[in-house]
């Protein structure tokens, strides 16, 4: 019952993990690259979604169903975290004609 | 055998289009390959075992965060605002490639430090909707839930508050 013949011959739990690095690793690249805000806003969402791999993938190697319920929660985090992200990139066009972040340097930073 | 080719099919293809996010100068075409992205992950979720966390990410993310992402842009009529490429060698392209690889450097050393599991057997109704559901309403994770409900709740008022010329 316990054999994994047809299973062990499936990409084990590193190569799940190192595409999820893969995936976050462009995540921060677009974050830190893109001077358009929504683009950075998507860049985020690959980094999110990058997390729930690895959420998932350490579900099913430990045959554990609360990663899935964690991956849930944070899907939830992030439908919120756009929402207001896209709210205030409205306010930005609004207040200053245009979304590229160079442009934003009301706190002199 | 099979596993693993399809698995590095759906990989590759997720990482070329979510190459294409950050590539593409149009944020509309930006989108759209992250919407593709969504829908490689969700398969790759299926070979996982996670059924109902693949209807969910193609329901919300594929559903109801692009529908946001594209009525932002076309709403702010953002087309091609974006004058940098990737090839581009200016300080901030590096910087990103710089710490993007040192991260990304930290991630696979600490891959590599982890103890192998193996992918044991699962029962069949492994992340279905009935198990994951019973994990998180059987208990203790039902407050956690209450909460999450309470932040969206929270989230989509503050975002009408915020883009609302006039209250």
């Amino acid at each position: 019952m316990t054999t994994t013949a047809g299973l062990a011959a499936g990409p084990g739990l590193h190569a799940w993990l190192l595409l999820a690095a893969v995936l976050f690793c462009i995540g921060i690249y677009g974050v830190l690259s893109r001077r358009n805000l929504v683009a950075i806003l998507c860049s985020v969402e690959l980094m999110a979604n990058a997390v729930n791999i690895n959420l998932v993938a350490f579900s099913r190697f430990h045959g554990d169903l609360l990663g899935q319920a964690f991956a849930l929660f944070s899907v939830a985090l992030t439908v919120a975290e756009v929402g207001i992200g896209l709210a205030i990139v409205i306010l930005v066009y609004r207040a200053r004609k245009g979304i590229d972040v160079d442009e934003l340097d009301l706190l002199r930073g | 055998m099979l596993q693993a080719v399809i698995f590095y099919l759906l990989a590759i293809a997720t990482v070329l289009s979510g190459l294409a996010v950050i590539t593409r100068r149009n944020p509309i075409a930006s989108a759209v390959s992250l919407v593709v992205t969504f829908f490689f992950l969700a398969a790759l979720y299926v070979m996982l075992g996670a059924h109902f966390v693949a209807v969910t990410q193609v329901l919300v993310y594929a559903g109801a965060v692009m529908v946001l992402f594209v009525f932002v842009i076309m709403l702010l009529n953002l087309r091609g605002t974006d004058p940098r490429e990737l090839p581009d060698l200016a300080p901030r392209g590096l910087v990103g490639l710089a710490v993007a690889g040192f991260i990304g450097m930290g991630l696979v050393v600490s891959i590599d430090a982890l103890r192998l599991v193996d992918m044991g057997p699962v029962a069949d109704d492994f992340g279905t909707i009935q198990q994951v559901g019973t994990i998180i309403f059987d208990g203790t994770y039902l407050l956690p839930f209450e909460v999450a409900s309470a932040l969206l709740t929270v989230a989509m008022v503050g975002a009408v508050v915020l883009a609302k010329r006039e209250i």
